[in-house]
């Protein structure tokens, strides 16, 4: 104690904490190893049905990552993040409607034409779902509690509306995707987005990517500010950051991955509509958070691929499936405070 | 005007009917610790929140060396180096001591806005939260959660946490409230050693503590400074006497 200064976690015991992140590495490998062959080995199957399953679950995962964000690293307990699915859905499906018909988005006071390109629209939903969350977040981020989960139901809700009666995009009927949105073409047909497992690869890619940002995220600067910021701003604002830019950058980022989930989502479905915008899929999302374990980096895809396959599977048996749902929800609230992922991984430990 | 690290002037704050804060005016010098006592519910805290910032004066302005930071946020006054301890102790519990200590160091050399570079790593972020915590002779807790400390040990967090801002002023809250004699002799022993780099802001009901600590001592009574003046003069004053120290012993 005297010679050697602790100045790395590692000095700390970190018996139990090993054998700990055995357990947490297996149960996360065995999830995403699962999540990744099996949309493979339908594919050669030839149950196409079954690779696009997969990347609904890929692509719900990743928009509760973008939420879980805000909720479980953030404290930030937004229930208006369909808000931001929806538009990068809208994003997708507009910018491939213009495309089509070969008419401008607007002309004035300068031209944007529609595109088919993924990563024009993948951009397009990145950026204008980031300011979307500045907008909605610099008035939220205002209150706090049950008032800030009011506030960002009701931005979510006046987009829905906004949605729901412009009929140029459909209104309440959507708007199809004829041809799904294309990447560049390296050389042969490599990356042919309407293949059913490419684009499950793709998903599967920004699920990764969305993750791997989230985790780095969290053990930089930033993200020990944000901690603290959920933990106790008093004492955030007492070191000398002001919490409320944190919270809002972070709301921003949070935003950004849902709405790049949901331009993949519309590219999946060849379709979006007031649905996606919905309250319903908002309180879907915070329910798949919350199954799979607040604040946890695989708690969204735990949660995802339970809640998917509920829906899907019992859904397919009894429309009661939601019954189900409910008493699995009300399981893991009672027995296991940190989600499915708590459960299986057992609990984290702060340094 | 440059010797004095923190001044108050005329300050007033009230709570609906009541008159918490009543032109109070008084300074901290280099090298001191100036105590603030009085009885439960004078305002003693409410005067802390109001020059950390946590409270927004009626009227008055509050100087940091020769800024006006009246009207500065609380994170603004902490990087400008006012560092402080609150009377119910306000930490990040389920963090390691290290982590609410490298809080401060993060805020004094940059803005918290960079996302890559890992922090349990950052050498630049915990040597300098080490050292605050040696101060305190807390090193050995480093990577200790909060809630696993003793009650003694986290008022010890909360003044490294301060320490870490490398402040101008400190501003403590009853920092030995709770701790018994054996904790209150320990911290006692380190403020004294602080004060020479440090001036101190110290509210407490310890007058054992007071009395050997303090340079200079205010005695704030419903809101207003009844007496000023040094150890000696404030146990002889007879206004302090009857509203605060009792008669009893005279
Ligand atoms: N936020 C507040 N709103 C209303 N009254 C308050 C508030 N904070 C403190 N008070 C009142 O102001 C008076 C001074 O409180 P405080 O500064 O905590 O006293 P002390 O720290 O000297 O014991 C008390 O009567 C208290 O009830
Ligand atoms: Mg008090």
């Amino acid at each position: 104690m005297i010679n050697t200064t602790p100045l790395s976690k590692n000095a700390a015991p970190a018996t139990h904490a090993e054998s700990h992140f055995d357990r947490k590495g297996l149960v996360q490998m065995i999830l995403l190893g699962l999540l990744l062959l099996l949309p493979v080995a339908a594919y050669f199957l030839g149950h196409t049905y079954y690779v696009n399953l997969a990347s609904r679950v890929t692509i719900i995962a990743m928009a509760a990552v973008g939420l879980n964000l805000a909720i479980g690293y953030g404290g930030m307990v937004s229930f208006g993040h369909a808000a931001y699915f929806g538009l990068g859905g809208y994003v997708a499906g507009i910018s491939a409607y213009h495309a089509f018909d070969m008419t401008p988005f607007m002309s004035w006071p300068f031209s944007v034409p529609g595109s088919d390109s993924l990563l024009v629209v993948w951009l397009a939903a990145v950026v204008l779902c980031a300011l979307l969350a500045l907008a909605i977040g610099a008035i939220s981020l205002r209150t706090t509690g049950v008032y800030f989960i009011m506030i960002t139901l009701a931005f979510a809700q006046m987009i829905y509306y906004f949605a729901n009666s412009w009929p140029t995009y459909g209104g309440q009927d959507g708007l199809p995707i004829y041809i799904r949105n294309t990447l560049p073409q390296v050389g042969n047909n490599l990356l042919d987005s309407s293949d059913a497992l490419t684009y499950f690869l793709i998903c599967f890619t920004g699920l990764m990517l969305a993750m791997a940002l989230t985790s780095r995220l969290m053990k930089s600067r930033f993200g020990a500010a944000l901690t603290m910021a959920r933990l106790n701003d008093v004492r955030l604002a007492t070191a000398g950051v002001s919490p409320y830019p944190i919270r809002l950058v972070a709301f921003v980022i949070s935003a950004a991955i849902t709405g790049l989930a949901g331009a993949l989502y519309a590219d999946l479905n060849g379709f979006v509509s007031p649905s996606m915008l919905s309250w319903h899929f908002s309180g879907e999302l915070m329910v798949i958070v919350i199954l799979g374990g607040v604040g946890r980096l695989y708690g969204p895809l735990a949660g995802a691929v339970l809640f998917v396959m509920m829906e899907t599977f019992l859904g397919g048996i009894t429309e009661y499936w939601q019954l189900f749902l409910g008493l699995v929800l009300l399981g893991v609230v009672l027995f296991a405070k940190h989600g499915v992922m708590g459960w299986l991984a057992g609990s984290e430990r702060n340094e | 005007m440059s010797e004095i690290v923190l001044s108050l002037q005329k300050l007033h704050k009230r709570f609906g009917a009541l008159q918490a804060t009543n032109d109070v005016s008084l300074n901290l010098r280099p090298g001191e610790i100036h105590a603030l006592i009085g009885p439960n519910g004078a305002g003693k805290s409410t005067l802390i929140g109001q020059i950390a910032g946590s409270l927004r004066p009626d009227e008055g302005r509050v100087y940091l060396a020769d800024t006006d930071i009246t009207h500065m946020s609380i994170a603004e006054r902490a990087r400008l180096g006012l560092g402080r301890s609150f009377q119910v102790s306000s930490l990040a519990e389920p963090l390691s001591v290290m982590r609410n200590v490298m809080m401060g160091v993060q805020a004094l050399q940059s803005h918290s806005f960079r996302f890559w570079k890992p922090v349990a790593r950052d050498q630049q972020l915990l040597k300098p939260a080490y050292e605050a915590l040696e101060r305190m002779q807390l090193s050995h807790r480093a990577w200790t959660p909060v809630f696993e400390l003793s009650h003694g040990e986290r008022r010890q967090v909360e003044v490294a946490c301060a320490l870490a801002l490398k402040p101008r002023a400190l501003l403590l809250d009853e920092p030995m409230a709770g701790l018994g004699p054996e904790g209150s002799a320990k911290l006692t022993e380190l403020l004294e050693a602080l004060k020479l780099e440090v001036p101190i802001l110290l509210i407490e009901h310890d007058m054992e503590a007071v009395f050997r600590l303090a340079d200079r001592i205010s005695v704030l009574v419903a809101g207003s400074v009844i007496a000023h003046g040094d150890s000696h003069a404030i146990k002889q004053d007879p206004r302090v006497r009857e509203a605060y120290l009792g008669d009893s012993d005279a």
